[in-house]
């Protein structure tokens, strides 16, 4: 199934101590079962779901977008200026 | 295009020149500077966070889509990350057009449309504080 290569920023860094993470890939994985991953190992992320973007590949995808071996996905907190509404 | 992340001070003239051509009668060059309030808050500096790779990414997507719209001849985009003082430039946009009205607004959407997208980060460190500063969505309680 392999694994995925984490990246965070920003406040979820802060909040992680990390700014990257590896993720074992379970069946079906998509970008939001990752972050339910990275909460059970650092559960100072708990309820950030609902606030982050995430990309996989440097591009944003929706939450459900299912997660490959070998893919780097980001957490991306909102950005400084604007809103999630693209 | 010229889009770059880069902790070193930006470089304006560098920025200007990339966009120069024969057949633009016009350039725009936005400026973003660290201010000193922010909020009602007194502001000491600055820090900034990127995902450089994509970062670069989407100022390409962006520029793409703003040349497409306004027609101009040539973007380039430079963004600082690292500590930055009061007074330092964050953002340089730069657009060249035939004519100054395309310039303009085409920088101006530009900088709007950066804001938006682009995976930077600004952390605020103010008096008695510091804050990551993250658009007009409340954060939950950390």
């Amino acid at each position: 199934m392999g694994t995925a290569r984490v990246r965070l920023f920003a406040r979820l860094a802060d909040l992680a101590g990390t700014r990257e993470a590896a993720v074992e890939l379970g069946e079906g994985l998509t970008a939001a079962g990752v972050f339910g991953v990275l909460v059970q190992r650092y559960p100072s992320l708990t309820g950030f779901d609902a606030f982050v973007r995430f990309a996989v590949n440097s591009e944003y995808v929706p939450a459900s977008h299912p997660v490959r071996d070998g893919d780097e996905v980001a957490l991306i907190p909102p950005v400084s200026g604007g809103s999630r509404a693209l | 295009m010229l889009f770059e992340v880069t902790a070193d001070q930006l470089d304006p003239d560098r920025v200007v020149k990339h966009v120069r051509r024969d057949d633009a009668g016009a350039v725009a060059l936005f400026y973003g500077v660290v201010r000193d309030h922010n909020r009602g808050r007194k502001v000491m500096h600055l820090e900034y966070d990127a995902y450089p790779e994509m970062a670069t990414k989407v100022m390409h997507q962006i520029a793409a889509e703003v040349k497409e719209r306004f027609g101009v001849a040539e973007i380039a985009i430079q963004h600082r990350t690292g500590r930055l003082e009061i007074g330092e430039t964050s953002l340089l946009v730069a657009v060249s057009s035939a004519h100054r009205s395309e310039a303009f607004e085409a920088c101006h959407a530009l900088v709007d449309r950066f804001k938006e997208a682009v995976p930077i980060w600004k952390k605020e460190v103010f008096e008695g504080g510091e804050e990551w500063i993250e658009g007009d969505l409340s954060p939950p309680d950390a």
